[in-house]
């Protein structure tokens, strides 16, 4: 079954270039003009990302891009099925509430002088969407890496853009085990190629057997894709990098980055390499996540900055990214099946996404307001900035997995699998985790809505937009579980495995 | 042994080396030479990997050599980053060391 270009397939060329043509623009036309620039290229990206979302879920079919003419194993093919489509609105309508957010923070005219953190911050915040989209809709092995690693060099300036000292440590951290990640990666992608001849993600499903240098392989780009995700015990880098940097930035590597690496996973096992995960490793992935749950939820409960339990609770929210391998592996045919537990991860990642980013803006605004974010002296924000303080309450009611949260939705979805293959120790990790998740966001909460002790004195002035931003935002996520009357089906589009089933 | 063998174990103890170094050197130059190290090793399993796959009357298939430039490329890109925040720290403290600043920092050192 040789793949052809679809009608809609240049649109996933658009996709990726139209984020590139801004950084080089701004390059062009200077550090003035970079807010102008992004914010049409952050306009008509989601209007791209949407229009392929629809076209996908209107036609049931994935979209493919052959680069060149030159088809497969030779050339490059660009290919959208559901989970991308997904995925890519997801991440547009982040990006550009984010966008929204920075432009009281990184307003480029708003200086006497140009200055570079906002010519950075912008250019950066490009280069992660064409990172991130081109993850969503590479087709082979090697393009991946490549789209990794431009992720990886926009994230890590993002940690320091405003150039203090311990950022840049924990941007120097952080790029040491990115590095390590990326490297391991590739020379799986070596053994793959030299094993099979290809590394695209369709010839490679239907080729791949076990074999001793696949399993070599397919383990070290397992461990280099769960340094970059920050999957306990390989999370070290992410608290200080993610606390440490500016809100908007913050918003942007918790919500977006970190699913770029995790997609890859989900690629990588999912679809080229269906049948290699035996159980042993599925329950091993499931329990390095029930690990992170744990380990970060307990970690987020001890913390005394309201960044820094942001940050932990993303440790622990990755952790039920990969609860889905477990929940998804089918024992009767030994692989892993695109079924509702697959839904339900990536609906996670998505839910975790919005309210994640809700969350960093809110405690952004705090920050701003108050000066700094130790919770135990929140007193009286909660009079002050109600609606920011709403939407920190809102995300965390996406994080809990209270109805009609996409988090419920993704949390139901994953219970439901565990109780339905008899894998009742994942449906008390669900459970407890929701409970710890409820512990640390009552604490914040408690102590944001008790009267202060003196009168509240804000060091600055919030502006609306910013708090509708993160409302905006929180309100998202917090809907998303209504998806279920809607477009849900569109995760199972063109799914490589339900494809190659059909052909058997 | 042929030259293709040869030059695969030296590769696998390249990157073993540059494994090592990675993981229990704590100064960051050593650590983003350590990673050079490593990245050589690849590149040269992936050299093995073309010679091995060659067609007849090729000197080797040029798929996995169009690979190594951009990984070579990228791996050069990663450390100008690299030693570019190194130096940056080294500016701002005199000192080019992830200092134990935080609970989060053992584990690296």
């Amino acid at each position: 079954m040789p793949d052809a270009t679809t009608a809609g397939g240049v649109l996933l060329v658009v996709a990726i270039v139209l984020p590139v043509t801004g950084i080089l623009l701004s390059f062009i036309l200077g550090g003035r003009q970079v807010e102008r620039i992004a914010l049409i290229v952050l306009s008509s990206g989601l209007a791209v990302a949407s229009v392929i979302f629809a076209d996908i879920w209107r036609t049931s079919h994935h979209l493919i891009y052959i680069v060149g003419d030159w088809p497969p194993p030779l050339g490059i093919t660009l290919r959208a099925d559901g989970l991308s489509a997904a995925m890519m609105v997801a991440i547009a309508i982040v990006i550009c509430v984010v966008g929204v957010f920075a432009h009281a923070d990184f307003d480029a005219r708003a200086q006497p002088v140009e200055t570079r953190a906002p010519f950075a911050f912008w250019v950066l915040l490009m280069g992660i969407w064409s990172g991130m989209n081109m993850i969503f809709i590479g087709g082979d092995l090697f393009t991946l890496y490549v789209a990794l690693e431009l992720l990886t060099f926009a994230a890590v300036p993002l940690v320091c853009v405003d150039g203090r000292l311990e950022t840049l440590q924990a941007a120097l951290r952080y790029l040491l085990f990115a590095l390590l990640g990326s490297i391991l990666y590739l020379v799986g992608t070596a053994l793959l190629y030299g094993s099979y001849g290809t590394l695209d993600i369709v010839l490679l499903s239907r080729q791949a057997h076990m074999a001793p240098a696949t399993l070599v392989a397919a383990v070290l780009m397992t461990i280099g894709l769960f340094a970059k995700t920050a999957l306990f015990p390989l999370h070290l880098w992410l608290p200080p990098a993610h606390a440490g940097a500016p809100a908007a930035a913050s918003a942007v590597l918790s919500a977006v980055v970190v699913k770029g690496s995790f997609f890859l996973a989900v690629r990588l096992w999912f679809d080229a390499l269906p049948g290699i995960l035996g159980p042993t490793g599925a329950q091993l992935f499931g329990a390095l996540g029930a690990a992170a749950i744990v380990f970060g939820s307990v970690v987020a409960l001890r913390q005394q900055r309201l960044k820094l339990l942001i940050a932990y609770s993303t440790v622990a929210q990755i952790g039920y990214l990969f609860l889905m391998f477990p929940l998804a592996f089918d024992t009767a045919t030994m692989q892993l099946q695109s079924n509702a537990a697959l839904t339900g991860g990536m609906l996670q990642a998505i839910s975790h996404a919005t309210a994640k980013a809700a969350m960093f803006m809110a405690a952004g605004l705090v920050y701003a307001a108050l000066g700094h974010d130790r919770i135990t002296e929140l007193g009286g924000i909660a009079r002050a900035l109600p609606v920011t303080i709403v939407a920190f309450a809102l995300g965390g009611v996406c994080l809990i997995g209270l109805p009609p949260s996409g988090g419920f939705l993704a949390k139901w979805l994953l219970l439901k699998a565990a109780v339905g293959t008899g894998q009742w120790w994942w449906a008390t990790v669900i459970v407890a985790g929701g409970l710890f998740t409820s512990g640390y966001m009552f604490i914040v909460l408690s102590h944001a809505l008790v009267p202060p002790r003196e009168p509240l004195k804000l060091s600055a002035v919030v502006p609306r937009y910013q708090e509708a931003a993160a409302l905006g935002l929180a309100l998202f996520s917090l809907l998303l579980g209504l998806l279920v009357l809607g477009p849900i089906d569109v995760f199972q589009v063109g799914r490589v495995g339900a494809m190659t089933a059909g052909v058997r | 042994m042929n030259d293709a063998t040869l030059f695969g174990l030296c590769g696998a103890a390249l990157v073993g080396f540059g494994l090592y170094g990675l993981i229990t050197n704590p100064e960051p130059l050593r650590k983003i030479l350590a990673f050079n190290l490593l990245g050589s090793g690849v590149f040269l399993v992936f050299g093995v990997i073309s010679r091995r796959a060659a067609a007849a009357g090729l000197g080797g298939d040029p798929v996995p050599q169009a690979m190594v430039i951009t990984a070579i490329v990228v791996a050069f890109a990663a450390t100008a980053m690299a030693i570019a925040l190194v130096l940056r720290l080294f500016e701002a403290t005199g000192r080019a060391t992830l200092g134990s600043d935080g609970p989060a920092d053992k584990g690296n050192a």
